[in-house]
């Protein structure tokens, strides 16, 4: 069944018939089925590497209607997978380039921007004007936001999400099938699972799960299920695009789901932030900094600083931390021995995030001696001490 | 009882980039365990302080997800494969 009721079926212009020939020559979509794509009202969460095709070939579709929400500008580094957006956009907001983009393609879509940060407080207003929300956001918080809003709302959920050289699709609508706290009952800890700022992202892989998920949202309109179509409600796509190994894991709903379950005790949004673990509790002892400043006035006076950099090798590729011992995250519990604990130590990373949890985990494991974090990592370093160094 | 532990993109760090790691182990108990004696730096990962499994973290053996058949304590035959599926997030932005 489609998620646009029959009531609702809107009127072909003219000019309809010309642009969407190829779909009304498809019976399984038809005069029908591309009637309800110029009726739906879809928010696209996030205008970023997912976001960007799917607004992109939504809007070519004739989806009606199309939300767009972010609340970021266009970062030159964005431009390797961001297709929707330019080189001459870069600084612009990015709900406003994917819009010029999007009216590019196909001038009679609606189009709806919000440019703002989606929260517990407006998420429900927001994804209440729409049938479906197809979630292309980067973090934890903001994708339990949008399961729970989606839950309360009775919309559903086209699910995709990517790291490295992995991506994962699926179809969360609680009416139907398990929702996204089905799948995944908590988040992890915050820095357990590096993001793609400090991961990397083949440009290539938003592309190609993003065109899933846009087929999803297609398939939920035009009502494939009833046309001998099957969507990804309850099945977990994994594409694992280096070895290009596509695997399809069967998703079943969780009967003490706390929203969407037999006897849910989630009723409203909650705070997410908390939910995920990012406001730290305040008993926990904070992990010192130290400037890319202060370290060259120390390193320069012959303190005898251990530096560690737990970069990994291809990034130390791109430049070597003079003087540093070279320890990659993932090794840091194996080599902790390595280390001396009567002199200070200094971990570096990229941007000063993944070493603030490996000063966190070596405490845990018992490490005895002071830790410091380079603040704002090697990027710090090479901006503020050594220019000739690239930022990446 | 020779299996093999499919790692994903998210959790390669910890082992030296492998995506498939053969281990020796009965049930998924014995299994990760194994994984996380051979690559200590996995262990945070997989299980919390308490020593139970995250919630973050699917485990799937056979196509099917464990907390549906016996848990952690799901038997294994020989050559099984069980594949672990963290929540990623990325998407957008950064």
């Amino acid at each position: 069944m489609s998620v646009i009721p029959d009531g609702r079926l809107a009127d072909l212009s003219p000019g309809d018939f010309a642009r969407y020939s190829r779909h009304l020559i498809l019976p399984e979509v038809g005069l029908e089925g591309q009637r309800r794509l110029k009726a739906a009202r879809v928010l696209v969460v996030g205008t970023g590497g997912l976001g960007a095709p799917l607004a992109l070939y939504l809007a070519a579709a004739g989806v009606g209607t199309l939300g767009l929400i972010d609340f970021d500008t266009v970062e030159t580094s964005n431009l390797q997978r961001q297709i929707i957006h330019s080189t001459r956009d870069v600084d612009r907001p990015k709900v406003a380039s994917a819009r010029d983009r999007v009216l590019g393609i196909n001038p009679d879509a609606r189009v709806i921007t919000h440019d703002t940060r989606l929260t517990s407080e407006n998420a429900l207003e927001i994804l209440g004007g729409y049938d479906i929300v197809a979630d292309g956001t980067d973090n934890f918080p903001t994708r339990y936001l949008v399961n729970d809003a989606a839950v309360l709302l009775g919309i559903p959920v086209v699910y995709g999400s990517i790291f490295q050289f992995e991506g994962q699709a699926s179809v969360f609508y609680a009416r139907e099938g398990p929702c996204y706290r089905c799948l995944y009952p908590a988040p992890p800890p915050p820095g357990l699972v590096p993001s793609c700022g400090e991961g990397g992202v083949l440009g290539v892989l938003p592309g190609i799960i993003g065109c899933i998920q846009a087929n999803e949202v297609i398939k939920l309109i035009v009502g494939a299920a009833a046309r001998g179509g099957e969507t990804l409600i309850g099945r977990l796509l994994l594409l694992d695009a280096w070895r290009m190994q596509f695997r399809t894991l069967t998703l079943e709903k969780d009967p003490d789901c706390p929203i969407c379950g037999a006897r849910p005790t989630i009723h409203t949004l909650v705070d997410y932030a908390e939910f995920c673990g990012l406001t730290r509790a305040t008993e926990e002892t904070p992990v010192e900094e130290i400037t890319a400043r202060e370290l060259k006035t120390r390193l320069d006076r012959g303190e005898p600083i251990q530096l560690i950099d737990i970069r990994e090798p291809h990034e130390r590729a791109i430049f070597q931390f003079a003087g540093a011992k070279a320890i990659p995250f993932g090794q840091l519990m194996r080599r902790k021995d390595e280390f001396d604990p009567d002199h200070d130590a200094v971990f570096i990373c990229k941007i000063g995030q993944r070493s603030i949890h490996a000063i966190r985990a070596l405490r845990d494991a018992g490490y005895a001696g002071r830790m410091l974090n380079l603040k704002d990592g090697s990027n710090a370093w090479a901006r503020d001490v050594a220019p000739h160094l690239p930022q990446y | 009882m020779s299996i093999t532990i499919q790692i994903p993109s998210a959790l390669r760090a910890f082992t030296d980039r492998k995506p498939e790691i053969a281990v020796e182990g009965k049930t998924v108990r014995e299994a990760i365990g194994a994984l996380a004696d051979a690559y200590p730096d996995i262990r945070p990962h997989l299980f919390d302080a308490s020593g139970a499994l995250r919630a973050f973290v699917n485990i799937y053996v056979a196509g099917k997800n464990i907390r549906h058949a016996d848990g952690i304590e799901t038997v294994l035959p020989d050559g099984e494969i069980l594949a672990l599926v963290p929540a990623i997030a990325g998407g957008a932005g950064q």
